[in-house]
Order: C-alpha cells, then sequence, then structure tokens
C-alpha cells in the first residue's frame, strides 16, 4: 500500500497522520511534498503520527531525517508519534533515535510543542 | 507491471533435495523489479520457517540491495539487466544480487552513524543491509557488482 497522508490541527500542531509504506517511489516524495507545503504555509509544530506506517526503507528513513532536517532550517519543529515495533527498531539501528523527539501518545506529544 | 519479459529465465531447480531450491532469474531495472526481489526474498524465508522479524529483516536488506543495483548499479538503464539468484541451502539462505553497472568500492561508503553523517537523507542502504544480515560479500565484475546476502538458519530438524 502506497503512503496515505491525513492533516488536522490541534492545539497549534499539525498532525499528519501517515499510514502505508515510505519507500522509494511510493512515500518518500508525498512525504517531502506535505512537509514542504506546510512549512511554505508557515505551520512551525509538525507531528508526524508513524504509528499505521508498515513498512519504511532507508530512502523512507532519509526523508523522516530531511523533514526533520528542513524544519528545523526553517525554525520549524517536527516530532514523531507512535512508531511501530519496525520503525523503532530501524531508528535505534541507524542511531536515528537520538535525532528525533520521539512520542508515545498524542496528548503528550501536542504539550511538548509549548 | 514493467518486469523485463514475464521475469525472463525463471528458473527453478532441484540441487540436492527439497531444502536446496535454487532460483534464479534475471530482470530489468526498474522498481518493479526491486518489488519481485523482495518478493521472492520474503517467499524463500517464508518457506524456511523463518519468523516475521528475520523475514522482515532479509526483506529489507534484499530491497535495499536490488535497489542499489537498479538505480545506483544500472541507473534504471533498459539496456542494463540485473541477476537474481536464491538459495536455500539447508543451513543458509543465500541471495545473491547482481547488476551491470560501473561498480563501486563499499569501503569507502561513509559510515551512517558517524556524528556528521547522521542527518543526511542517503547513504544507509549499504549499513542496512550489513546490519540486518549475517554475511554480505561483495564482488566487483567486469562490468558491475555482485552481492551475496547469506542468513544462517538455525539448526533445527527441518533444515538439517
Amino acid at each position: 500500500m502506497a503512503l496515505a497522508i491525513a492533516s488536522r490541527e490541534v492545539d497549534g500542531v499539525t498532525v499528519l497522520e501517515l499510514s502505508g509504506r515510505i519507500t522509494l517511489g511510493e512515500g518518500s516524495v508525498q512525504l517531502r511534498d506535505a512537509i514542504r507545503d506546510l512549512i511554505g504555509k508557515g505551520q512551525r509544530n509538525i507531528l508526524l503520527d508513524v504509528g499505521e506506517v508498515s513498512y519504511i526503507d532507508s530512502s523512507g528513513l532519509g526523508e523522516l531525517v530531511s523533514a526533520y532536517t528542513t524544519a528545523r532550517n526553517q525554525g520549524a519543529k517536527l516530532k514523531l508519534l507512535k512508531l511501530t515495533k519496525k520503525v523503532h527498531d530501524l531508528l535505534q539501528l541507524t542511531k536515528l533515535y537520538t535525532v528525533f523527539d520521539i512520542y508515545d501518545d498524542e496528548a503528550s506529544a501536542i504539550a511538548s510543542f509549548k | 507491471m514493467a518486469f523485463a519479459a514475464p521475469s525472463v529465465e525463471a528458473e527453478s531447480s532441484l540441487v540436492t533435495g527439497p531444502s536446496r531450491e535454487r532460483r534464479s532469474f534475471r530482470l530489468s531495472s526498474t522498481m518493479d523489479s526491486v518489488s519481485e526481489v523482495e518478493e521472492a526474498a520474503d517467499q524463500l524465508a517464508t518457506e524456511a520457517g523463518l519468523d516475521e522479524d528475520q523475514r522482515f529483516h532479509i526483506g529489507m536488506a534484499v530491497r535495499e540491495a536490488a535497489i542499489n543495483a537498479v538505480l545506483h548499479g544500472n541507473e534504471y538503464d533498459p539496456a542494463r539487466q540485473i541477476d537474481v539468484s536464491l538459495e536455500n541451502t539447508g543451513k543458509d539462505l543465500v541471495i545473491v544480487i547482481a547488476d551491470q553497472g560501473h561498480g563501486f568500492n563499499p569501503d569507502k561508503v561513509p559510515d551512517p552513524l558517524a556524528t556528521e553523517n547522521l542527518l543526511r537523507g542517503t547513504g544507509r542502504g549499504i549499513f542496512l543491509i550489513r546490519s540486518l544480515m549475517d554475511e554480505v560479500h561483495f564482488r566487483q565484475l567486469h562490468p558491475g557488482t555482485e552481492l551475496t546476502l547469506i542468513k544462517h538458519l538455525a539448526p533445527t530438524a527441518k533444515n538439517t
């Protein structure tokens, strides 16, 4: 399944709910466009809910990193919510776990932006 | 689906017994081929009785290797193809993927865990392949690169 992205606002934070695969040719470009679009519109608080991401490859990991650095370079914050075991393990393996702010529950994640 | 002909030389042969079936085929340099190789590897791992985590590791390593072959090796060139073989030797799962590109030196790939590389958007594929498989061997062809990925099987009654 390709990547599906749903967006909603919670207390000034844009929550992007991602579901499906983030891989080369399937979801990477969609994610990149979604992040650039949000930042271009001036959104500064972005929470990526990856709880329904079934698969991510090195390209997808790279896209998460790029999303993070793009946000940071524009003075925005990008955090992750609800890692699946697969994504969690890959972030640990690649040491990206140390890069991102990661939350298990949405309320805590939203509160962290204040 | 835009595979190079119906898997071109898709063939299966029993080498010495039911646990040593080896499949080999040649595919075009497309992302559809990457998916086909990934699915074949998952089938191999499933048939070997591996659990979901192990299947995920093998599938991901094989996908990364196939992407390297199609994208970095053959550069999506329709005149170049990738050769793939998958085998359960009874002791190991062995997947070989070869491209027809210019070749590369895996020792010169920057360490993606180094602080200065951690925020790079690319460069994690080879690291993941090495991390997720038990053995990885590179061989330079002329032209091309051949990658052999090996996952050791636990010595159970099923594969001894």
